[in-house]
């Protein structure tokens, strides 16, 4: 079997440009790659007419541009759209396209599967298969057939961000550089359960806005829907988002999925007030989508209204975030692979 | 193996971060010790690709590691529970077990070979008859031969009141925590720790 050559999409300009290096090649080709790669959708090297043929040749004999097309797709009736695609290792992954009227959003997979755990989401009972490159991450967006009707990006679909550093901040940098995708950060929103070592990170090297997921202002209560909370507690979490300045522009948001009769009491109102006091934060609210397997239950309209009008009473900013796409599993939390067969 | 004298205090269970250099991001390890033991002992799997691991096996008596404070909550009181731990997933309820919590615990070791049940011989000695042994990879007189799922899946007599603690692959954590919780646990007496 032919063996895979490297992915030239997906790499930062430093990055191409130890690639020209170590091949003796000008380094203005490193910018000229880029441009086509980010800015010009080529899918060869061979297009890449600028290049002198040497040059490409050159870069044909270890790199491929690396992209890779949508396997399937499924529609919902409410317009969403969930795509599959292959990464390198041979596994997949899914994406949901979700458009309204002025806004496109794009829920991009940064893991295969995930090691989180969390009880109430479907990609954990897949258990982990990998990291995606910044590459595999990148083409979620650059293989979508709707793409240049995006406006949003969230790093939202399977898999915990922060637990692939490397892959994420690289696309990151790719997707908002002048050099990449150009992308306002405004437009990108990037989801954790509070791996603190890595949001520290995040918050200091990016300017995209975070969304934490919260659940439950009780500890012990979080601690039964996320193992998570054993390593990085909900207190330090907050700490760690009030140590730090985020300007006007940046927004941090708190996920708060609604389980029936567990999280929406006025105590967890009162809880959630105390908590959140002094962060200029909002809540969105989602209602659970119930998946094989857990004992958890999903609320009613009027239970999600009632818990949005406590919060705001309370002076929190909330939303609730409307269920996409749940016919077709695209909804939040309802992502998986794991019987996905190799087509 | 990685081991190091102990210079402070930790409750079972706990997490410590471990780097070669201090500028480098530290990766989390269960301490596998007990807490009044005067060394502290890591648990790791050595792998390739890995950041951290391949330079842990590299190490020689004398040389320099950093270790963060311990830090966690995946820890258990008193009362009799069931411990469930894969792999260095073992390494917290090692911890317990050489911390005198093991007296009315029962424990489930899994592993894919007999050689990785590390401290079986410990636990078969005080713990008898609530020490479960198990294999995935290979058949041995008087250890069970399949994944810990399997076993408890077969296993009649489920306590459903006790308090279940869970440690190793993400796969393996939310598989017995859908069967536990199948079988009529209430999902708050099912208490998972992550590798990650």
């Amino acid at each position: 079997m032919e063996e895979k050559r490297e992915a030239l999409f997906g790499k930062t300009l430093s990055q191409l440009e130890t690639i020209v290096k170590e091949l003796e090649l000008p380094r203005f080709t490193a910018a000229q790659i880029a441009d086509w790669l980010y800015k010009k959708d080529v899918t060869s090297i061979e297009e890449m007419s600028n290049l002198s043929k040497a040059a490409r040749e050159k870069l044909t004999t270890r790199f491929e541009v690396g992209l890779s097309d949508t396997v399937k797709v499924q529609t919902s009736v409410d317009g969403t759209k969930k795509y599959l695609f292959r990464a390198r290792n041979g596994k997949f992954i899914e994406t949901a396209y979700m458009p309204e009227r002025n806004r496109h959003t794009l829920c991009v997979s940064s893991q295969v599967g995930c090691k989180m755990g969390c009880l109430f989401c479907f990609t954990a009972k897949q258990g982990f298969q990998g990291n995606l490159s910044a590459g595999e991450i990148l083409n979620q967006i650059r293989s979508l057939p709707e793409r240049h009707q995006l406006t949003n990006i969230v790093y939202m679909g399977m898999g915990e961000p922060f637990d692939n550093m490397d892959g994420v901040m690289q696309s990151l940098e790719i997707l908002t550089a002048n050099y990449g995708f150009g992308m306002s950060p405004r437009r990108i929103t990037v989801s954790t359960i509070g791996i603190i070592p890595a949001m520290k990170v995040f918050l200091e090297q990016s300017t995209c806005h975070l969304a934490v997921s919260l659940h439950s202002p009780f500890e012990e209560e979080r601690r039964r829907l996320m193992p998570i909370e054993h390593v990085y507690s909900l207190t330090e979490v907050l700490e760690a988002i009030r140590s730090f300045p985020l300007g006007k522009q940046r927004r941090i948001s708190f996920e708060y999925i609604v389980f029936k009769d567990l999280n929406h009491s006025p105590r967890h109102v009162k809880e959630l007030a105390r908590i959140l006091n002094g962060i200029r934060c909002r809540i969105n609210l989602l209602r659970f989508h119930p998946v094989p397997g857990t004992p958890l239950q999903a609320p009613d309209d009027a239970t999600l209204e009632e818990f949005k009008t406590a919060l705001e009473n309370k002076g929190i900013v909330t939303t609730i975030r409307k269920s996409r796409g749940q016919d077709i599993y695209a909804a939040c939390g309802l992502l998986s692979t794991k019987e996905q067969q190799v087509i | 193996m990685l081991s190091f004298p102990r210079s402070f205090e930790f409750v079972p269970g706990q997490v410590i971060g471990i780097a070669m250099d201090p500028a480098d991001k530290p990766r989390l390890y269960s301490i596998a010790s007990g807490n009044c033991e005067n060394v502290v002992r890591i648990l790791y799997t050595v792998k390739p690709e890995g950041k951290l691991t391949p330079d842990l096996a590299r190490l020689h008596a004398g040389d320099t590691i950093y270790v963060s404070e311990p830090f966690g909550g995946f820890v258990c009181d008193e009362q009799e529970a069931v411990w469930i731990g894969t792999g260095t997933g073992i390494a917290p309820f090692s911890s317990m077990f050489y911390s005198g919590l093991a007296k009315n615990k029962t424990l489930i070791q899994g592993n894919r070979y007999a050689s990785g049940l590390y401290f079986s011989e410990d636990f078969e000695k005080e713990m008898g008859q609530r020490y479960v042994p198990s294999c995935t990879r290979e058949k041995v007189d008087g250890i069970f031969y399949g994944r810990v799922l399997k076993y408890l899946s077969e296993k009649k007599d489920l306590d459903t009141s006790l308090k279940y603690y869970l440690c190793g692959s993400a796969e393996m954590v939310v598989d017995v925590r859908d069967l536990l919780i199948e079988r009529g646990v209430p999902f708050e007496n099912v208490v998972a720790e992550i590798f990650f």
